[in-house]
């Protein structure tokens, strides 16, 4: 008994360096921009930096686009599939996990062969197109997650029967999804929400190939052309992922515990 | 995964309306789910399709195998695909293995709750902290100039000197593994908590010694799950190129960079090699994922 | 007993501050099935983990055979298991769950082939060798886990909870069968349960627990019978309190509500005026006045539920309530509620509780 919580305070100790090391690192080369002591300059650069609001303000904008996208395309056909559907299960979970499958840079390549300027859907053809294709992109990576949280969210419920009072009392098919389901699911929806935030805001591959000023190219091109800034730009990162988990962590708490099971 | 999902025609048959209405009723049904199949065909696989049809496509449209075949014979293309694999290989093979024994440790070591569950936040945030940020962080650790790098020096260690650097293979090794063992955690924590107590009790009273319990229970009722991570983190790390690209730019010779740079300026010359450079990390992916699948199906068979 | 089996010592086991076994001591004759009853929380499971060896006494000894086992890790121990929740080996075929131990113990391949069939057959599960566990019902499993745990003939086989994860009926054929192998086996068993039923129909002794002490140890006969404090009389069986006060120590006059009734040699010690708990036993209660009977008191008929062949009745008596069984008889009408009744018990079941 002894000696095994030592094996594991030392392995939780070995692993906790591994990863608290490269934080701290990070941390301290982003302070080190004033040559002979520590500030915040990077930080106050970084910040400042007119690229960095345009470019952020844009990830923003698209990510926010992107939920929309998902939470349009996932919660009708979630509900659909549990409710009236479910011999297509099989089928939408295999699709909703192709994007896994799939790597990023190969489904970007064949938009950019399929929807070029001169092809019958031209997407690429305007900045505008490129930016619908780009939150479509988005929205596709983010699939398997956002389908994976949703339709967890309509199994604690118990969607048929919740639909099924719903109609004795008279309800229609917009109050119903408006007032009984999407409520429900609504923690649900925002854990995804949130997930796809922090898969999106950073997001190199398909952004770049797209040519679009994100905030993923302008990490990078700041990574190849800048010191300390990059640093100070990791740290943010971080922490930005680290507060879309936490959201996720919060609301998972005021996730409707189900009431047909025991818990 | 799917597991739970299995298509059962009983089911199907119980919810699908009365025949009598049928006729009249499935279009209202498939509008409900139309705009996602759509989606799905117009975005995901029509794209894909598009690549994989085009693998097997010469200049004039004709189908040819020469595509392919050139993905073995060049030797660029070759070396691509191993040091990929090889990359993909070891950050999952030792992430896994770090990440099962710090999964061990927090479920089983007798470790207060709050290691358990910082941990379990912590790799929450870490298995999504991947791409460029990522790169960042390590050079700004192991680079140059790099605080573990200054600190080493200042003991008289300089990693450098030695032959160390972090942008190779292994640098990039030792970067996925941020999220590598992670990901691990979360996935392999649930499988390593359905390993129940008693078991180990009742193997004690049968008179086994600790290593007869594991290499007769724990191993074989964990190794699915293990192993089908293992291969999820292949996957995960072989389509990955924001981090490896932030970090050494284009030259590292791995697969998703070769294909990054064939994308923005057809590098190979040729642009039907480059759909089968595609075609290429379907496979590879592919085939880990129907792994992946049949190893999770084994394994949730056991842990009912 | 001459030669203890098993034999607890003077145990003690505390969790940090709290003193979960306080001066725990039991001998366990060889073949003897001995029950630990008790509500959770009495230590039972801890002393029994004790004896298994997952837990180290804070003091005191556990003998087995004779032999000081109390530093001996569980696999060096040689006693059989069960565990409320089975602890089925989920990987393992029902055959391979049984031969575990054997395997383990290095037993040639065919020997333990013979040995699990054995084992099969004795919990009547023949053909089910080739299953999974998770392709057995808890009745099942549970059969398998006691097989499992006999396969390697240990000297002492633990029960814990074995029968709370099942469903009633499975319940009571499975503790009928459970004591019918350990009969036929002749195995010292170690019995650790919540329910006194269980305790009762299955145990050669009892021994009742509370807050980390054996209250009282005995035959199930003498635990319900004669219960030596209230705790076990409470715990028990179905019991009937009266609050009284000795009108006169001396001839064992003790004065309930209005009525006296006599206990002679029941009050060792009490003086007049001091307040006494009386139990009885619903089924030492009659419903009016019976030969033999040499106590009667009145009440109304507060409750009438019929249960097929048997009917409860509650009874006010004064400020208490008393409840009682009659048996149903298709030519006498039950009893209605608010009639004026009396009933009659014999002053020799009355418990005195101190």
């Amino acid at each position: 008994m002894k000696t095994s919580r030592f094996w594991a305070w030392l392995v939780f100790a070995v692993g906790a360096a591994y990863f608290f090391i490269p934080l701290i690192a990070t941390f301290e080369f982003s302070l080190r921009m004033r040559r002979g002591e520590y500030s915040f300059d990077a930080y106050r650069v970084v910040l400042g930096d007119s690229r960095f609001q345009e470019t952020f303000g844009y990830s923003v904008t698209v990510a926010v686009f992107t939920i929309l996208l998902g939470v349009f395309l996932v919660v009708p056909t979630a509900y659909w599939i549990r409710l009236r559907m479910p011999h297509l299960r099989p089928i939408v979970e295999f699709i909703t996990l192709l994007p896994l499958v799939i790597p990023a840079i190969v489904i970007v390549f064949g938009y950019i062969r399929m929807y070029g300027s001169n092809s019958p859907l031209p997407f690429l053809g305007s900045a505008r197109g490129t930016d619908a294709l780009l939150v479509i992109g988005y929205a596709t990576l983010a699939l398997p997650y956002m389908y994976r949280a949703v339709d967890t969210g309509l199994r604690t419920i118990d969607v048929r029967t919740l639909t099924e009072a719903a109609q004795i009392l008279g309800a229609g098919w917009a109050t119903i999804i408006a007032r009984v389901i999407l409520p429900n699911v609504l923690i649900a929806v925002l854990s995804g929400a949130f997930l796809t935030f922090a898969i999106v805001i950073g997001e190199f591959t398909l952004a770049s190939l797209l040519n679009r000023p994100a905030f993923g190219p302008y990490l990078q091109n700041i990574g190849a052309n800048r010191a300390y800034e990059p640093a100070a730009l990791a740290v943010i990162a971080f922490a930005i992922t680290w507060g879309c988990m936490s959201v996720i962590q919060i609301l998972a708490r005021f996730a409707p515990k189900s009431a047909n099971r025991p818990n | 995964m799917t597991q739970a999902s299995i298509s059962d025609p009983a089911i199907a048959a119980r919810s699908a309306p009365p025949d009598a209405t049928r006729g009249f009723r499935l279009p209202t049904h498939w509008l409900g789910v139309a705009p996602f199949f759509i989606f799905a065909l117009m975005f995901l696989i029509l794209p894909t399709l598009y690549l994989v049809i085009g693998a097997f496509q010469n200049d004039q449209g004709e189908y040819t195998l020469d595509n392919i075949r050139q993905l073995f014979l060049d030797a660029s293309i070759r070396d691509a695909y191993w040091v990929s694999i090889k990359i993909s290989f070891w950050s999952a093979t030792i992430g896994a293995f770090i990440g099962l024994a710090m999964a061990i440790a927090i479920v089983r070591g007798g470790l207060p709750s709050w290691v358990r569950s910082s941990t379990m936040t912590f790799s929450g945030v870490a298995s999504n902290f991947a791409g460029v940020p990522l790169a960042f962080a390590f050079l700004a650790t192991l680079g140059r100039l790099g605080l573990v790098t200054v600190l080493l020096r200042g003991i008289g260690i300089d990693i450098y000197a030695l032959g160390f650097n972090v942008l190779t293979s292994w640098g990039l090794i030792i970067v996925y593994l941020f999220f590598q063992i992670p990901l691990m955690i979360v996935i392999i924590t649930p499988a390593i908590d359905g390993l129940k107590r008693e078991w180990g009790e009742a193997a004690a009273t049968l008179g086994a010694t600790t290593w007869q319990y594991w290499r007769m229970v724990v191993i074989p009722v964990l190794w699915p799950s293990f192993l089908g991570t293992v291969i999820l983190l292949f996957a995960n790390s072989f389509g990955a190129i924001a981090t490896a690209y932030a970090f050494t730019g284009s030259s590292l010779n791995i697969v998703p960079i070769k294909l990054y740079a064939q994308i923005r300026g057809d590098v190979l010359h040729n642009p039907h090699l480059g759909y089968a450079l595609a075609f290429g990390m379907i496979v590879v992916t592919g085939l880990a994922n129907i792994f992946y699948i049949w190893f999770r199906t084994r394994s949730e068979r056991w842990l009912k | 007993m001459a030669d203890p089996f098993l034999s607890i010592q003077n145990v003690k086991k505390s969790f940090g501050n709290v003193a979960v076994v306080k001066d725990f001591n039991l001998d366990v004759g060889a073949g003897e099935f001995v029950s630990f009853l008790g509500p959770s929380g009495c230590g039972k499971t801890t002393m029994l983990r004790i004896v298994a060896g997952f837990e180290e006494p804070s003091a005191g000894k556990v003998l087995i055979g004779g032999k000081d086992v109390t530093g001996l890790k569980p696999n060096q121990r040689n006693i059989g298991m069960v565990f409320q929740a089975y602890a089925l080996f989920p990987n393992l075929t029902v055959a391979q769950n049984i031969g575990f131990g054997l395997k383990v113990a290095g037993v040639p391949k065919a020997e333990a082939q013979a040995r699990i069939d054995e084992m099969l057959g004795i919990i009547k599960l023949p053909d089910f060798g080739d299953r999974y566990p998770y392709q057995l019902s808890g009745g099942q499993q549970q059969r398998i886990a006691l097989a499992r745990a006999l396969a390697p003939k240990p000297k002492l086989l633990l029960l814990d909870e074995p029968l709370s994860a099942l469903d009633a009926k499975v319940r009571i054929s499975l503790r009928e069968e459970i004591r019918s192998i350990q009969k036929k086996l002749g195995i010292t068993t170690i019995f650790v349960t919540h329910d006194q039923e269980e305790a009762l129909s299955m145990s050669d002794r009892i021994v009742v627990m509370n807050e980390g002490r054996a209250d009282q140890t005995g035959t199930p006969f003498e635990i319900y019978n004669r219960p030596s404090t209230k705790f076990v009389a409470n715990f028990v069986g179905t019991l009937n309190v009266l609050e009284g006060t000795i009108s006169d120590a001396a001839s064992g006059t003790v004065k309930i509500n209005a009525e006296e009734i006599g206990l002679k040699g029941k009050l060792n010690g009490s003086k007049s005026g001091d307040t006494l708990s009386l139990a009885l036993r619903p089924e030492a209660i009659s419903l009016g006045r019976k030969a033999g009977n040499d106590s009667n008191l009145t009440g109304q008929i507060a409750d009438v539920h019929f249960l097929g062949s048997v009917i409860r009745v509650r009874v006010g008596v004064g400020q208490n309530v008393v409840s009682l069984d009659t048996f149903n008889s298709p030519s006498s009408p039950p009893p209605v509620v608010g009639q004026k009744t009396e009933i009659s018990f014999s002053s020799g079941d009355v418990l005195v509780l101190h």
